[in-house]
């Protein structure tokens, strides 16, 4: 394929080295986070109980922050780094900024995990004040957030360099996503790092004796919706851009890619306050505003399963084959990146329609902090995000570290162990949600109420599929370990080839203001100031009381 | 740019249901008939005991033959324990926190609400039917979180 070879595949090893440092945190993060969530399941079940040394929150704790933003903030960074310095290829150039800011993120790591661990920073992922935790847990999130923002530099200035050397051309499209996502990113985390920097880390020291508790979460739900997007957009890169590569066939459009994802940095900041239907202090008009913000974010990816199915489309056609069976049936499950890819589609098939109801509050007063919330994060970011990443991996590997996958059945078992866990699990949470089960509770007795004993066969099924996920984490070891300990060496043009990112069909050129992405930062400002004002306004023009905040673990 | 025209049917009717799906909350908004939970009533959360009618928790009865139910919530039980409410009785809530968030999430019903120190949280619901309801603290709360609920029997 013409198309293909045109693209530039080659990273130094001192690049390779920097990724594979972030993957490494990665994997730590989920092997520690996937086995706290087992032990979690068995105590939803009443299986289990943990002990007061390591009691349920700290380890849920863990587990939302070891997964939710360490595992794939590393993994998306490292990614993202890839993807740039394959397409935008200077092999000389320094890239001290990318380990200062692995360093940043991964200082910060330790600081959180430690705290947390330890037991002193029991307050939830999310953590909502006025529970008040470590200082040094706040000031580990602050550096995590902060060695992000360095990345984004880094990737700033490579694009301007190779922009000045291709005048007239387009960012290459890898690139762009990358930027797209974390110049969404980073107003996103503008918001959390002003939460956690003002806010949290003065309280939690005692500099100032309170904390407006609804302001601390109208800012972190400002952060944490676009966060949801952060991880869609790093699967969406792989999707976009590496899924053709695989089938060996072009984007599917330069331009509706561009598109989607413009879509995306203008619409995931305006709707955090869907996560807020159920909060006093905001009125009914501002929710009903940003629902309908929420439901047009699902524009862009309707974009990306139309493109997706066409990719599709076009390599059955090139095999000759038609119709959905025909189509199906011709993909090439046998190799297990993609096969966990595919996979994880669908499983965002039902993630995305189960975001739709949610976005609705006619729904939420229903199903809020219900396990049903808890069921659809893992059929979206624990779903299609994960497996996306750890499918990616096993391409990613040959070509990181030159070595032969230890083995492609085990790699092929493990994705779809994780897609079938995943799906039990998650429908087993679902629909204790809708009976009532609460989230972030430890175990369902509530006095020997029967109400409660209706939930439980449904824990236990969540439990086995908890379980199935876990085996597919111990099969993913194995073949990490064994590739990487590995003697068997591929070629040099085989590891180049593992990992490419697809290119546009020639004449397939988006408009230049597609390209314009200073542009669209400042639309996406602009809409932010138009959902915000009306909260932030009656916020501060109400009586608001600052709460002490306590430990209450 | 190209947009195939099975896209352009596609995407249109994406959108077409999308809208429908606005529509229809905004007419409930409009209606009256849905809106969400959007009080804002504020309280001093370290006087809450001393605070009329967050002294005395329970159900006080309205002129109209509907009642007021005030609830605290504080680590890690609610006040009142027990309510005890006629059968058909509409019941306004009004609950409120003493420390940190909460929530309140009366089992099988639509209320459920975030409990904000420093801020009354409101809801109504009619119970038509005997019987017992499980209130359950839906919101991360600290080490006792799991064991804090309370009851509402309908008689
Ligand atoms: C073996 C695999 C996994 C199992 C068995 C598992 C299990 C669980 C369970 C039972 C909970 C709910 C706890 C509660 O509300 O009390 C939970 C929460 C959560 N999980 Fe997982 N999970 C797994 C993998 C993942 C993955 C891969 C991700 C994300 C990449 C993830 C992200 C989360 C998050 C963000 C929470 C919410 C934590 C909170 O409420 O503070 N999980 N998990
Ligand atoms: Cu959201
Ligand atoms: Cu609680």
């Amino acid at each position: 394929m013409m198309v293909l070879d045109r693209m530039n595949t080659a990273t130094t090893g001192a690049q390779r080295r920097l990724i594979f440092a972030h993957l490494t945190v990665a994997f730590a993060a989920l092997f520690i986070g996937t086995f706290f969530g087992v032990l979690q399941t068995l105590s939803h079940a009443n299986a289990i109980q943990m002990p007061p040394w390591f009691d349920y929150y700290r380890m849920l704790t863990a587990h939302g922050v070891l997964l939710a933003l360490v595992f794939t903030t590393f993994f998306i960074t490292g990614l993202s780094h890839l993807a740039v310095y394959q397409t935008e290829n200077y092999p000389h150039r320094s890239i001290a900024l990318g380990w200062l800011a692995f360093w940043l993120m991964t200082v910060g790591t330790v600081m959180a995990a430690y705290e947390i661990l330890a037991g002193n920073a029991s307050v939830l992922y999310t953590f909502y004040a006025p529970l008040k935790a470590s200082p040094w847990f706040y000031v580990g999130a602050a550096l995590l957030i902060v060695g992000t923002w360095v990345a984004l530099l880094e990737w700033l200035l490579v694009t301007n360099t190779w922009r000045r050397d291709h005048p007239g051309e387009r960012t290459p499209l890898p690139a762009f996503m990358v930027l797209a996502n974390y110049i969404m990113w980073f107003l996103a985390t503008v918001g959390v790092a002003i939460e956690v920097i003002f806010m949290l880390i003065p309280w939690a020291f005692g500099w100032v004796p309170g904390v407006d508790v609804l302001l601390t979460r109208m800012l972190f739900w400002y952060f944490g919706h676009p966060l949801v997007y952060f991880w869609l957009l790093g699967a969406y890169l792989v999707w976009y851009g590496v899924v053709p590569a695989i089938l060996k066939v072009p984007i599917f459009s330069d331009s509706l890619t561009r598109l989607a994802f413009i879509l995306f940095i203008i619409l995931s900041l305006p709707v955090g306050i869907h996560h807020e239907f159920s909060d006093p202090g905001i009125a009914d008009r501002w929710k009903l505003l940003q629902t309908g913000l929420t439901l047009m974010v699902v524009v862009p990816s309707l974009m990306t399963a139309f493109a997706l199915f066409a990719t599709f489309e076009e390599y059955a056609a090139k095999l000759g084959k038609t119709g959905f069976f025909g189509i199906v049936g011709s993909l090439p499950w046998g190799d297990p990146a993609f096969a966990g890819i595919a996979l994880a589609m669908l499983l965002f098939i039902f993630g995305g329609i189960g975001g739709i109801l949610n976005a609705s509050y006619t729904l939420d007063s229903t199903i809020h902090n219900t396990m049903w919330v808890v069921g659809h994060f893992h059929i979206t970011v624990g779903g299609p995000v994960a497996l996306t990443l750890l499918a990616a991996t096993w391409r990613l590997l040959p070509a990181l570290t030159g070595k032969r996958l230890f083995s492609v059945g085990l790699a092929r078992a493990q994705v779809w162990l994780w897609f079938v866990g995943m799906a039990v699990m998650s429908f087993a949470m679902h629909t204790e949600g809708l009976m009532g089960a609460p989230r972030r509770v430890e175990h369902y007795t509530y006095g020997g109420s029967a109400i409660a004993a209706a939930w439980q066969p449904y824990s236990l099924l969540a439990a086995g599929g908890g379980m199935v996920i876990f085996l597919s984490v111990i099969a993913f070891a194995i073949v990490l370990f064994g590739t990487i300990f590995s003697k068997s060496d591929v070629t040099e043009s085989e590891s180049a080839r593992a990992f490419t990112f697809a290119l546009a069909r020639p004449g397939d050129e988006a408009p230049s203001a597609f390209d314009r992405l200073g542009l669209w930062t400042l639309v996406a400002v602009a809409l932010v100031i138009v959902a915000y004002a009306g909260p932030f306004y009656q916020h501060f023009s109400e009586h608001v009381y600052l709460v002490p905040g306590m430990r209450t673990w | 740019m190209h947009i195939h025209r099975l896209e352009k049917i596609f995407l249109g009717l994406g959108v077409i249901t999308l809208v429908a799906f606005f529509l229809i909350l905004i007419a409930l908004q409009v209606g009256e008939s849905f809106k969400p939970p959007a009080s804002s009533m504020t309280i001093d959360p370290t006087k809450v005991a001393s605070t009329p009618p967050f002294d005395r928790p329970g159900l006080h009865k309205r002129a109209d033959g509907s009642y007021e139910a005030y609830y605290v919530g504080q680590v890690f039980f609610w006040q009142p324990s027990t309510l005890t409410v006629p059968v058909g009785a509409k019941v306004h809530f009004y609950v409120t926190s003493t420390d940190v968030v909460h929530g309140f999430l009366i089992e099988h019903t639509d209320v459920n609400l975030e409990v904000m120190p420093g801020w009354v949280s409101t809801a109504t619901h009619v119970f038509r039917h005997p019987g017992d309801h499980l209130i359950v603290c839906d919101q991360y709360c600290g080490a006792g979180h799991a064991d804090m609920f309370a009851h509402i029997v309908v008689k």
